[in-house]
């Protein structure tokens, strides 16, 4: 990973919600064009990683970097799929509206959204197969729908970099695989792509790149190198037996 | 004067008219602004202004010594705004939730907006009275630089939500994505608070404090009731808004003046009854109409798969068999069968039924979707 690009780079990062932190002392590269899972236990502060990395939360200590620069400078770079359950969706709108709402940052302020954006929009809702539904209230979607429409608004900001808060969770087997092989196309493209995971059967067959974490960083690297029971055992905290790809 | 009269003379009336106009300008930039408080599940925010802007009234009247309208309003507008950024910092910088801080700002400027009326009241000065009106608001006070300064603000507010429209949306249906978008999420959301606490200093006059949120909340939470687009919502809530404000005043102008705020607060609240009820999406009535539609269908359907599978053993689909054979089945009933046959699918012969080729189609299609479901 010497002459590889870093696409994500944190240094010492802590955070806290009160007086208890949440994350501690994080220290973590994502190099450009993997497709990295950050795996650990509920509560471990995989979503306040992403949102950390994202300036939605200010942590207490250190810094992020996006290809060299401050978050601050690179918004447009990344994306970010937050958690379905995040927003609600009851609001009255419809799916093609909110995939639309990805190209609102290259629109920046006051400029409406106009034909360019909507074809935009239709491609990626194409993408994740989701054509059909394009005028349907978003409230009238299922959860593994919504999910689909969280990506393709992700992918009309056509970022380097995406941030994924579980896409998977609450999809049935068939969105997955269709979902996985999103995010392997976009690899594929040279994009870098980071999936917060629940399923750790799953992990050697999805991504390339893992990352352990439970409030300090376990360890991150090649699926390949690191995803063996000590890390696990580490992580989870109990002895850890999963079927690891040999 | 009865509601015809009211309706003849309001065109001619210069009171009348001034009054009429000014509920409903409130009642449209109301319902407008008030989709938002309803769409960010803001609607004690609402509540918690209008008790908020009380001191500010007296302390206005006790500084200036003014009843002038517009001098009040700012001393309004400015404890109101001081009692919104005091709930958002509570909220933010301590572990209270949004609720105690709403709970806290709202009795507490109350309390203390009372406390200086009373103060007022006792004053030996024969200008005082009057202030009270904030209160439960009295209509009949506007005059036509107050309806002037509500129709300015609203154009103003109509503006600013035309220009951060998409602003607006993108905040109030995900906002920490907003942020990674780069957008200033602060400043829209200031925005749009201020924008609400400016309609509610304005009907304050009308409605008073106590029931300012309700004309707030109700047109915008009727609106919801009948679209599913944003845009749509806003208009609606600024018509039923509007349509308040004429007909809460043309009620209490011919019922021998009753109070016009709460009357006004009453047909909003009808809106909203009548919407909850009665719209076609989201109404309670039509939700049981369909269930009950649907729940018939499934019958139907189910009597013409009991069919299905009788015919399926013939060669000869269209073989006719006895209708008797169906008495065991508890889907059958003589108007079940009447409507199969209405539908083209089966075709009765005394006390005979046979499948038509269609009908045997359409119960083979119900068959496939099902195992294409499971
Ligand atoms: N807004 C908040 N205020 C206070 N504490 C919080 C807040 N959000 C999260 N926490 C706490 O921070 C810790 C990490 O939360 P986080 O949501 O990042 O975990 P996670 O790894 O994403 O968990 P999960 O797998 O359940 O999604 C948890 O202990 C949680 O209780
Ligand atoms: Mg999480």
């Amino acid at each position: 990973m010497d002459n590889q690009k870093l696409a994500v780079q944190i240094d010492d990062l802590t955070v806290a919600y009160n007086y208890k932190p949440v994350l501690w002392d994080i220290d973590l590269s994502v190099p450009e064009g993997v497709l990295m899972a950050i795996v650990g236990p509920n509560g471990a502060g995989k979503s306040t990683l992403i949102k950390t990395i994202l300036g939605i939360i200010k942590p207490i200590a250190g810094s992020v970097s996006i290809y060299g620069k401050p978050y601050s400078k690179q918004r447009k770079m990344v994306a970010y799929v937050p958690q379905k359950g995040s927003v609600d969706w009851d609001f009255p709108t419809t799916a093609l509206d909110v995939v639309m709402m990805g190209t609102y940052g290259s629109l920046g302020w006051i400029k409406r959204p106009g034909q360019k954006e909507k074809k935009i929009a239709l491609e990626s809702m194409e993408k994740v197969g989701m054509l059909a539904f394009k005028n349907r209230q978003i409230s009238q979607l299922s959860g593994g729908q919504q999910q689909r429409v969280f990506l393709a608004r992700a992918l009309a900001q056509d970022a380097a970099i995406y941030l994924m808060d579980e896409p998977f969770q609450g999809v049935d087997a068939t969105t997955e695989i269709a979902i996985i092989n999103i995010l392997k196309e976009l690899r594929k493209a040279g994009k870098t792509v980071v999936v917060v995971h629940h399923d750790l059967q799953t992990v050697p067959e999805y991504f390339d790149w893992v990352t352990f974490l439970n409030v300090k960083k376990i360890a991150t690297g090649p699926v390949k190198e690191i995803f063996n029971d000590d890390n696990l055992t580490k992580t989870y905290g109990i002895n850890y037996k999963v079927a690891v790809n040999k | 004067m009865n509601i015809q009269e009211y309706f003849e003379l309001v065109w001619t009336d210069y009171t009348l008219r001034t009054i009429t106009l000014g509920t409903a300008v409130l009642g449209a930039i109301c319902g407008m602004l008030g989709s938002f408080a309803v769409l960010r599940k803001q609607s004690l925010l609402g509540d918690a202004i209008s008790h908020a802007a009380l001191p500010g009234i007296a302390l206005a009247f006790l500084i200036t010594g003014t009843k002038d309208s517009g001098i009040l309003l700012l001393g309004a507008l400015v404890s109101g705004l001081v009692g919104t950024f005091w709930i958002r910092g509570i909220t933010s910088k301590t572990h209270l939730k949004s609720d105690t801080a709403l709970g806290l700002i709202l009795s507490i400027f109350f309390g203390f907006g009372m406390l200086l009326l009373t103060f007022i009241q006792k004053q030996p000065n024969a200008n005082q009275a009057g202030l009270d009106k904030y209160l439960f608001g009295q209509a009949a006070t506007l005059v036509e630089s107050d309806v002037q300064l509500m129709i300015i603000v609203t154009g103003i507010s109509l503006f600013v939500m035309l220009l951060f429209w998409k602003e607006f949306k993108i905040l109030l249906f995900d906002a920490d994505y907003t942020k990674t978008l780069g957008f200033n999420t602060k400043f829209i959301d200031v925005l749009i608070t201020f924008l609400i606490v400016l309609a509610i200093v304005l009907g304050l006059q009308t409605v008073g404090v106590v029931l300012m949120s309700a004309i707030l909340l109700a047109p915008a939470a009727a609106a919801r009731q009948w679209t599913n687009s944003l845009g749509t919502m806003v208009l609606l809530a600024a018509v039923f808004g509007a349509f308040s404000g004429v007909f809460g005043t043309a009620i209490s102008a011919s019922q021998n003046n009753l109070s016009t705020g709460p009357v006004i607060v009453l047909v909003a609240g009808t809106f909203v009854l009548f919407s909850f009820i009665f719209s076609p999406k989201r109404g309670l009535l039509f939700r049981e109409i369909r269930f009950r539609k649907n729940r018939t269908n499934l019958k139907l359907m189910k009597t013409l798969q009991f069919m299905y599978v009788i015919a399926q053993d013939h060669e000869n689909i269209s073989h006719p068999h006895a209708i008797r054979i169906l008495n065991n089945f508890q889907g059958y009933t003589k108007g079940s069968l009447k409507k199969l046959e209405n539908e083209g699918w089966i075709a009765t012969h005394g006390q005979q039924w046979a499948m038509t080729p269609k009908g045997f189609k359409q119960a083979e299609e119900m068959y496939n979707q099902k195992t294409v479901n499971e």
